[in-house]
């Protein structure tokens, strides 16, 4: 009971029943090898290309809190993806350790000032989040093929590539990566009271400004750490490639973010933020691009696909739908032969108060 | 206990059980609203007259009981249902849409229509006429988030009456209204009573209670104490059926108005010329250490806008403030707190309460804030604030991890007075701080800031409740249409003394005691 109550137990029912039904329509789907001692399979796979959306969607989760949203971490991926590889492109020696730090500190300090310049728009000028972030969605690409000449860059350069394809031990680098990403942000947000005037502040700014916390460096430093990721998602994302393509990096991921922060149980309404939830709905949403590979789905439709399952995944998170389910089976019990309405105590009672609380 | 069963109740609420998690709202309560009689629901805060009242209107189901109305069997599925009912109710959180119209707030849901859909004249025409029946006179074209809370109060009250209701509920409606109000209120409610509707009202306002009502239901921790005729119920036999004890309202607080202050030094706070263009003229305001500075003043006078001046929740244009001798740019909240200077908004709801973190989230907030994000309160040390408070205060449940937004609408406004003394200020604002707090703890409350002051605290202290002000202040500043029209010495004035004076003083008086 106090398991149901968890506002993680939904989350993580909702990947597990994924992965099940993964495994039961095809066993290879959990498959795990050991080669050259390193590990592959699928799930490996899943948890390497997690990386991007994981960064991506750990901004978000924090620019959400604060009631905003940033729909330009797509076009900061692309800069930096950009900024990164033309740097390495352009130098004598693109194989070298200094060369690859220096692009990837360069690139990291570019996307951190494209999210101060959102915080600004956001926190100081007080213009609305969705537009605000919307200037640089729409710019951030064309700046980006304006670093990269038009063309696509690519480049050889095995530091660089080493981290998204290469191995630390056992698993990918990319997968170490977002782990120590996700540790420090939830270090740095639960071990200071960083994440409590957070919320805090998208849950009654007024209040909070009354009580004298500081809601514009707070909402501000959201952007920042959202620039800040969505440029690391970036480098991880070239890597990949070993390619700048500022037209398709990172290409609808604000889009696939907000769904994954959204089934980790964050509401859009701003508030309560929870980081190991966006963990597990990134996780939902890479597994379910898998599934889709898996069952083979012809590229035309796999947008429906998608769609379809997360609707279904979404119904199943919802409050309200457990409320009508608790409803239904209640009055099932209760009165197995007459259709007559749900009243006095029981379920449904139960249901509509559980209703009341989650919202 | 004699209850006449002449009239047959219009609302019957039989054995009626609600339980949240972890505490038992309601158990067993039983309930009858007759038609045309006035029934006052009273209780200490958490006491579940809310729940009721919840339950009554189909905000919350009901885990046991029976609700019957009109003879009727009914389990209302929301609020609308039980308004096609006629059971029509203001709640006790104003819950309207700050950034529509006052008109359009009145008329929500009853729009007149013409040709074209929505005929928009005549539905501020109609606003017009239900709120002139409040003697109230807005521009019904205005924003209702223009408005002070006491104003939107009466918009929702307006706007209960607009339904033609045989039912209207009201909990604590009164509580931000001032005395000129409450007797426009009672006019209509003493009208609509006579012509058959059926009222229950709520407040903790005992002189009004008594005022009004023909019945009282008592309630304690979410059980039935029982229902009285309201002349078989006298006062300290309420207030006992409340809180279950017998409760010395006012021998602590005796001579709290006549404690000396010392005014020669310098000033704790002192505000020269101090105003904003259209919200307050330039006044001139002075508090002491340990003093107690009352503003009185009508709804409307410029009470609430003052003090936001001085705190820098709005920006002054007008006059500089000094706070201990120092020149102190205020123009935000952040610039008071650095300074020592705590502030109690009256609108709990929209300034107070940040619902979904937990009590002793709010509790801390202040402290937090004023530390920096990087300095966090180890856990040793929220606790201590919170237990100390949570003792202090008598918060009710005493549970600190539960979002506060469950908590009952007065245990709400202690946590948030716990919030601004945790933050150990050296000059308190208290806008309405015992709005809605039952007799019991008003008398806590009323005793803690006496405590305080008496230790060295400086306080401004607003209340609707004049009683209040000359009982624990020493010094009272009062305001009319937005101007401070003078001071008094509240040892020599008496209520009526004080209410003549905030009245008339203005018109004729240059500037009293000053
Ligand atoms: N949504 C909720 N979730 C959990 N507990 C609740 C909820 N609503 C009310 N309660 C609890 O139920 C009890 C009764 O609350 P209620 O609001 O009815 O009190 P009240 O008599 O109206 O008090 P007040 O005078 O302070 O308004 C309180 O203990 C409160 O904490
Ligand atoms: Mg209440």
């Amino acid at each position: 009971m106090t398991l149901l109550k968890h506002r993680l137990f939904w989350p993580v029912a909702a990947l597990v029943t994924l992965v099940v039904v993964n495994v039961i329509a095809n066993p290879n789907f959990a498959k795990v090898t050991m080669r050259d001692g390193d590990l592959y399979g699928n799930p490996v796979t899943i948890l390497r290309e997690s990386a991007p959306l994981m960064l991506v969607a750990l901004g978000m989760t924090l620019v959400i809190a604060t009631r905003g949203i940033d729909l330009s971490v797509g076009a900061v991926m692309a800069v930096s993806g950009a900024v990164s590889l033309t740097i390495i492109a352009d130098s004598p020696d693109p194989g070298s350790l200094g060369t690859v730090t220096v692009a990837i500190v360069v690139a990291v300090l570019v996307a951190l000032v494209l999210g101060a310049w959102n915080g600004f728009l956001v926190s100081v000028l007080g213009i609305q989040p969705i537009i605000a972030t919307l200037v640089l969605m729409l710019a951030g690409r064309g700046v980006a093929l304006l670093i990269t000449g038009g063309a696509i860059t690519t480049v050889t350069s095995a530091p660089y590539k080493f981290l998204s394809n290469g191995y630390l031990i056992l698993l990918p680098v990319a997968f170490f990566i977002w782990v120590a990403v996700v540790a420090i942000v939830a270090l740095v947000e639960r071990r200071t009271a960083l994440g409590m005037l957070t919320e805090s502040v998208g849950i009654n700014p007024e209040a909070s400004r009354l009580a004298g916390v500081r809601s514009r460096g707070i909402i501000w430093a959201a952007y920042m750490v959202s620039g800040l990721l969505a440029g690391v998602a970036g480098i991880i994302n070239a890597s990949n490639t070993m390619a700048a393509d500022s037209n398709n990096a990172g290409y609808l991921i604000e889009l696939y973010a907000i769904l994954a922060v959204v089934l980790g149980g964050t509401s859009l309404m701003g508030g309560k933020f929870s980081i190991a939830g966006t963990v597990i709905g990134v996780l939902t949403v890479t597994t379910l691009d898998k599934t889709i590979q898996f069952f083979g789905v012809p590229p035309a439709q796999s947008p429906v696909f998608f769609a379809v399952v997360v609707v279904i995944v979404v119904l199943v998170q919802s409050p309200r739908v457990h409320a009508w389910g608790r409803a239904a089976s209640a009055r099932m019990r209760r009165t197995p032969s007459s259709g007559e309405p749900p009243t006095g105590p029981g379920a449904a009672s139960a249901a509509k108060k559980h209703e009341e609380v989650a919202a | 206990m004699t209850v006449d069963t002449d009239v047959r109740p219009l609302v019957s609420m039989r054995g009626i059980t609600i339980a949240f998690p972890g505490v038992l709202a309601l158990d067993g309560v039983d309930f009858f609203l007759r038609p045309g009689e006035v029934h006052s629901l009273m209780g200490e805060n958490g006491a579940g007259k809310s729940t009721l009242i919840k339950a009554l209107t189909g905000v919350y189901a009901i885990d046991a009981g029976t609700i019957e109305v009109a003879d009727e069997e009914r389990d209302f599925a929301s609020t609308a249902d039980a308004q096609a009912a006629g059971i029509s109710t203001v709640y006790q959180e104003v819950n309207l849409c700050a950034n529509l119209s006052v008109g359009e707030n009145v008329m929500l849901g009853h729009e007149p229509r013409g040709f074209a859909g929505i005929s928009w004249n005549a539905v501020h025409r109609e606003a017009a006429r239900h709120l002139a029946s409040l003697g109230l006179d807005l521009d019904t074209r205005s924003p209702l988030a223009s408005h002070s809370i006491a104003i939107q109060q009466l918009v929702a009250i307006s706007r209960a009456m607009v339904l033609d209701a045989k039912v209207l509920i009201l909990d604590e409606p009164t509580s931000s209204l001032d005395r000129g109000e409450v007797e426009q209120l009672f006019a209509v409610i003493r009208s609509l009573r006579d012509r058959g509707v059926a009222i229950l009202f709520v407040s903790h306002f005992l002189e009004q209670v008594y005022e009004i009502s023909d019945r009282i239901t008592v309630l304690r921790n979410g059980a039935l104490i029982g229902e009285y005729l309201v002349e078989d119920l006298p006062r300290e036999a309420l207030v006992t059926a409340m809180i279950g004890r017998e409760l010395d309202e006012l021998s602590a607080l005796s001579g709290a108005a006549e404690r000396a202050i010392d005014r020669t030094g310098t000033p704790v706070l002192s505000a020269e010329g101090v105003g904003r263009k259209g919200v307050l003229e330039p006044a001139d305001l002075d508090v002491f250490e340990g003093e107690v500075v009352g503003i009185a003043g009508l709804l409307g006078s410029g009470r609430t806008e003052m003090v936001r001046l001085l705190y820098g929740a709005d920006k002054a244009d007008a006059g500089q403030i000094s706070v201990g001798g120092e020149r102190a740019k205020m123009h935000a909240p952040r610039h008071a707190i650095d300074r020592g200077i705590a502030f109690s908004s009256e609108n709990r709801r929209a300034e107070g309460v940040v619902a979904e973190l937990s009590v002793a989230e709010n509790m801390i907030l202040g402290v937090q804030a004023q530390r920096g994000w990087m300095r966090r309160l180890s856990k040793a040390e929220q606790d201590a604030i919170v237990a100390e408070y949570m003792e202090a205060l008598g918060v009710r449940p005493a549970d600190p991890t539960v979002p506060i937004g469950t908590l009952s609408g007065g245990n709400q406004q202690k946590v948030l007075l716990a919030r601004w003394l945790a933050m150990q200020p050296r000059l308190l604002i208290l806008d309405e701080p015992t709005r809605g707090i039952d007799v019991g703890a008003k008398a806590d409350i009323q005793r803690k800031v006496a405590q305080l002051a008496a230790e060295g605290l400086s306080v401004v202290f607003i209340s609707s409740e004049l009683e209040e002000v000359l009982r624990i202040t020493q010094r009272l500043a009062v305001l009319r249409d937005r101007r401070k029209i003078g001071e008094l010495d509240p040892t020599e004035v008496d209520l009526d003394g004080l209410v003549d004076y905030i009245a008339n003083a203005g018109h004729t008086e240059r500037s009293a005691t000053r």
